[in-house]
């Protein structure tokens, strides 16, 4: 038996020596294999005396199995080892900056549009839109501005060359094409490019409106009031006083101009509200019947209201804008705060 | 319209502050653009009056003066050259406070004390000119208090009227407007009418009574014109805008002013022969007050004489019959127009011209056409006053029919109610017409309401239908008063726009792909326009707002590339923009053909600089798989191809054009190409870059995906490289290819192409990859092999190509 525990011992120095797993295999094969040694002593039981035997064949299957723990227990130590040793020349700086593309944005004055149009698509209105050259009849007469009216010098308007055609000067055009071509109930917004021989701080020679149009059967001012005041409140995420004040639109009667609490200072005076507590934000008024009537629409049985602001005016007080010309300067480190 | 709250209030003094007015006004549709002080806070200033000037006896640019004020002398030392004995100023006691925070006190100046100091107008904050001391009317008494003398405690509003209130450009109309919104009673001035005392006159024509209804004329004879304007006449001017010019300049802009009435004196000897009020014949000239000469249409109104037009109706008087400074003291006789002018005989007409006055501002909005009597004895009474003279009698040439007429127009209770939204009682609506001066001449009650009959006053040019009966009403309500409701609705569904690909789907994706959507101009600089386009003539505008915003974009390009090279100067050296607008093309009949694109530009590196990219500049293949990815979301891409097309503004070698293939007809949809090398000179950039736009129109058709089954069985690859000739486009190899394929292709792609030194010139290699599957059944090796070589033989045969 002595010679067993010698085997035992020198096998398993060799074991814990070896330090690759072909190494190991080898000895597997050396000891355990078909011709390893210790399959030789297992072999060799039959020469035992029979009494012998079993002491001395447990003895050696113990043996065995103490090797192959022995070998199993080392081979993993060396596959820990080895992954250990992948995954150290695997590891990289995961500080350094990702591989982007480089990132893309929507103009903030489309943003703004976009949210309009969806407060106003889940209320049920529809989205409509019209040409940019217009005619005098749709962008003045339709309106109930006829030519040399005062009114008119409101619009500062630019003409193409020729002088048959312009640049419309407000959205509401669209209202009057909208409604010549169907009949209430009409529920539309109408967002839009407009044009005004006008450029500095406040005031670009293109800029973006939207115009709103309800036409029904008792459409009223206080539905007006409603909706102007819900939309006002929903557009700025606040729930600010909104005040009306009696204006003229040749188009509209009665006519208001809106004015929302300052969104700045809460209506307690700032440079952004000229120390008022208040910013104009809208026009809106009732249809007037001679627009209805023009468009087609029997000013008797329906009602309607209209209102229109400047998506400008809007983006500059959500987006804490102070220069209207910022949005079509189109610098890109000024686009990129809106993404 | 700027007022003084304190003429106001003579006329009406509601129990409300300049504030609460302020706020009133504003919120009744006056809109308050602007309300100060007429005169900054000083306190110890009262008039004093100049006893004794005598020179310092230690300086020779100061004086020491003895001055009253109203309680014993003084002693005050002085710098003002202007400084007489006898003379009342502005004599700021010690302890007074000047604008300036300045407090005033006893000083020794050069050894002589002073007890206070005499002011200029400027030292009081009324005028920004120092111009020595400021001298007050004699009239004053020594001693008062100079903010109570010179009535300083005031407020001056300006304003804003919308063009429908003419009614309220006078003191007249806001006083009257005033009364109704605080229901009280204004204090009209009583003007009596002036007895004439000669009967000169001079005659008058109206040959276009529908422009002149009305026109009255008066002589005044001898009118002295070299007494000065009195001093609160002046300074009622001066609160409200205007300056003092000469006494009968004064008085009609004070009547303007007062009553809102428009007025004109002519020299009655620069006329000739008696007054026309007629239409221009066509060319006739006129040298106008403010020196212009002006070449009149004949759809100008205007006051001629004998010998042609001495005055534009209701704009300006003329040069040659104005009347002439008296400088040899001789009195005149002068001719005092006050007429009634159609509002449609002068809209726009001043504009037209290039003019703008306060009587066409005034006319053209609508002047009370009962007015002008009051007016013509309101100045004369002034004018006499003044500057003397002896009046005739006022000569009226009346054409009545012509005046605006005033019908009965009804009010329904019931539409009031519908429209507003909500109920007013029917006496307080009665009661607010009432005071509107709408007298109601007639009542009805019905079934549905009450049903009044209302005539508008001579005034109000702008009452002419119920609606403007209701506003009137909800705007003395007051607007804050009407309730709020929310529309009922019937609720439709409202279509979706699935089988639509529109703007949005495009920028969401091109923003996600890392463009940034800019907004420019729909006009651009004409030369800019035609070097990115130089095929299509743009439309230009007839009135631009500077030269480099004149022509009506063709294409979005202009805009794009301005905002590239903006940002390259800014410094920045990559780009990818995107912007989704309209273009105009000249329609051939004075107008345009809007079309929307979307388009781009690229421009530097491929990717932003890191330390994990290598920098290498975007090439055509960027921007057209750009293009590629967007006309995918049509869920049409393989509809589209791409041919090789020059552009004018594009590389010739690399550009193309994207047609629109499954329509009965190919649809051009857009380009995509390099910058030409001579445009990008001209533009002078020394790196190229990359353009693309699509016609929306084209691209919006977009199909319902319809589901077609997914194979169970495995695909079979097999990868074909061919050597052919270079000019073969690998668009006829792919196309080549499709067809031989049959319907067992599942996938078609190109991935390599080489050409070199081991091919040859002229020669290049591709390297296709098939992909084969059968829906259901599992391909055998054979049938794939037979169906490579179907395709290699095609290509063989069709392109020349040789298998490697």
């Amino acid at each position: 038996m002595q010679a067993l525990d010698e085997l035992i011992e020198r096998a398993a120095n060799a074991i814990d020596a070896a330090d690759n797993e072909r190494d190991l295999e080898q000895l597997r094969v050396n000891y355990l294999g078909k011709k390893g040694e210790v399959t030789a002593l297992l072999k060799g039981l039959g020469r035992l005396p029979a009494k012998e035997r079993p002491a001395a064949g447990q003895a050696i299957n113990v043996a065995k199995a103490q090797l192959e723990e022995r070998l199993e227990t080392r081979r993993s130590a060396l596959n820990s080892a080895q992954l250990g040793a992948r995954i150290a020349e695997e590891t990289i700086d995961v500080t350094l900056p990702g591989r982007r593309r480089g990132q893309g944005g929507v103009h903030p004055h489309t943003q703004t549009i976009q949210r309009i149009e969806t407060i106003f698509r889940n209320a049920g209105y529809g989205v409509a839109t019209g040409p940019e050259v217009e005619t005098e009849y749709y962008n003045f007469e339709a309106l109930n501005i006829p030519a040399h009216h005062p009114a008119r010098a409101m619009h500062d308007t630019f003409y193409l060359e020729g002088g048959a055609y312009l640049l419309r000067t407000h959205t509401s055009p669209v209202q009057a094409r909208v409604m010549e071509q169907s009949q209430p109930p009409i529920r539309i917004i109408c967002p839009g490019k407009v044009f005004r021989v006008d450029s500095d701080m406040t005031h670009s020679p293109m800029f973006h409106q939207v115009e709103g149009l309800v036409v029904d059967r008792d459409i009223s001012f206080a539905d007006l009031k409603g909706t102007v005041i819900e939309f006002l409140r929903v557009f700025f995420e606040a729930d600010l006083k909104v005040r009306f004040r009696p204006s003229f639109f040749p188009f509209t009667e009665p006519s208001a101009e809106v004015d929302v609490e300052c969104v700045h200072c809460r209506g307690a005076g700032c440079r952004v509200c000229s120390q008022s507590g208040w910013l104009e934000v809208m026009g809106c008024g009732m249809v007037h019947p001679r627009v209805l009537e023009m468009s087609g629409i029997d000013a008797e049985t329906y009602t309607g209201f209209a209102f229109g602001f400047g998506v400008d005016r809007l983006s500059m007080l959500y987006y804490s804008v102070d220069d209207l010309r910022l949005f079509y300067d189109n610098d890109l480190r000024f686009l990129a705060q809106f993404r | 319209m700027k007022i003084s709250e304190r003429w106001l209030r003579q006329w009406v003094d509601p129990p409300v502050t300049a504030s609460e007015l302020v706020e009133q006004l504003s919120m009744a549709g006056l809109e308050v653009d602007s309300a100060e002080p007429a005169a900054p806070a000083f306190s110890g200033v009262v008039v004093g009056k100049v006893l004794v000037v005598e020179p310092h006896p230690d300086a020779d640019k100061l004086r020491v003066c003895r001055v009253d004020d109203g309680e014993g002398e003084h002693v005050v030392v002085c710098g003002a050259d202007n400084v007489l004995a006898d003379m009342n100023v502005p004599y700021a006691r010690p302890g007074a406070v000047l604008p300036d925070g300045t407090r005033i006190g006893q000083a020794k100046l050069r050894g002589v004390a002073s007890a206070g100091m005499l002011c200029g107008a400027d030292e009081l904050g009324l005028d920004e000119v120092r111009d020595g001391l400021m001298e007050l009317p004699q009239a004053l008494v020594a001693g008062i208090d100079l903010r109570t003398a010179l009535e300083l405690d005031d407020t001056l509003i300006e304003i804003d009227l919308t063009p429908n209130r003419g009614d309220c450009l006078g003191l007249r109309g806001l006083a009257r407007e005033v009364g109704v919104l605080n229901d009280c009673a204004v204090n009209e001035p009583v003007i009596e009418a002036v007895a004439a005392t000669v009967d000169a006159t001079f005659p008058v024509r109206v040959s276009h009574p529908e422009g002149c209804p009305r026109y009255l004329g008066r002589v005044i004879k001898g009118v002295d014109l070299a007494r000065p304007t009195p001093a609160w006449l002046v300074e009622r001017l001066r609160r409200c805008g205007l300056r003092a010019i000469d006494p009968v300049v004064d008085v009609t802009n004070y009547v303007l002013l007062e009553l809102g009435q428009p007025m004109h004196a002519f020299d009655l000897a620069r006329l000739e022969g008696g007054i026309d009020v007629r239409l221009a014949r066509p060319g006739e000239t006129i040298k106008l007050l403010d020196g212009s000469t002006q070449t009149l249409r004949d759809d100008t109104l205007l006051i001629a004489d004998g010998r042609g037009p001495v005055a534009m109706a209701g704009i300006m008087g003329g040069e040659d019959s104005g009347i002439e400074a008296a400088e040899d003291g001789k009195r005149r006789d002068i001719f005092l127009e006050c007429a009634y002018f159609s509002p449609l005989a002068i809209a726009g007409r001043a504009r037209s011209y290039g003019l703008h006055t306060d009587a066409s501002h005034r006319y053209e909005r609508g002047v009370d056409f009962e007015l002008q009597g009051l007016a013509m004895e309101r100045a004369t009474r002034l004018l006499l006053d003044i500057v003397g003279g002896e009046p005739g009698p006022v000569a009226e040439a009346l054409a009545a029919e012509a005046l605006p007429q005033r019908a009965a127009i009804s009010l329904r209770e019931a539409r009031l109610q519908r429209v507003l939204g909500m109920c007013i009682p029917a006496a307080t609506v009665e009661t607010m017409l009432g005071r509107l001066g709408l007298p109601v001449l007639a009542q009805e009650d019905t079934d549905a309401g009450r049903v009044w009959q209302v005539q508008a006053p001579s005034w109000r040019f702008d009452i002419e239908r119920e609606a403007d009966l209701i506003e009137e009403v909800a705007r003395v309500y007051g607007y804050d008063n009407i309730e709020v409701s929310l529309p009922a609705s019937r609720m439709h569904l409202a279509p979706t726009r699935a089988q639509v690909a529109d703007a949005d789907l495009f920028r969401e994706h091109l923003a996600a792909a890392g463009y940034q959507e800019i907004l420019s101009y729909s006009f651009v600089e004409p030369g800019l326009n035609d070097l990115l386009d130089p095929d299509h003539a743009a439309v230009r505008l007839a009135n631009p707002i500077s030269a480099d915003l004149v022509a009506m974009r063709t294409s979005l390009w202009p805009g794009l590339v301005k905002t590239w090279i903006g940002n390259r100067n800014r410094q920045q050296t990559r780009a990818r923009l995107f912007e989704i607008g309209r273009g105009f093309l000249p329609d051939g009949k004075g107008g345009v053909v809007e079309r929307s694109w979307v388009a781009g530009l690229l421009a530097g590196s491929r990717d932003p600089e890191g330390w994990a990219q290598d920098g290498t500049d975007v090439d055509f293949f960027d921007a057209r798989g750009t293009v590629e990815e967007v006309l995918a979301l049509t869920r049409a891409g393989d509809a589209f191809e791409f041919r090789a097309e020059a552009h004018r503004a594009l590389h010739p070698g690399q550009s193309a054009v994207i047609n629109r293939t499954d329509t009965d007809q190919p649809i051009a949809a857009g380009w995509v190409g390099r910058i030409h090398p001579e445009v990008q000179a001209a533009l002078d950039l020394p790196r190229p870059f990359y353009l693309f736009a699509l016609a929306l129109d084209v691209l919006e058709a977009r199909a319902v995906p319809v589901h077609r089954g997914l194979s169970r069985f495995p695909s079979l690859r097999r990868d074909i490289a061919i050597e052919l000739d270079a000019s073969v486009e690998a668009s006829a190899v792919l196309t080549c290819a499709r067809a031989a394929a049959g319907e067992l292709l599942a996938d078609l792609r190109l991935f390599d192409v080489y050409a070199g030194d081991r091919l040859g010139p002229g020669r290049r290699s591709l390297a296709l990859g098939v992909t084969l599957q059968h829906p259901e059944r599992t391909l055998e090796d054979t049938e794939v092999a037979a169906r490579i070589d179907a395709i290699v033989g095609a290509l063989e045969t069709a392109l020349g190509a040789t298998r490697r």
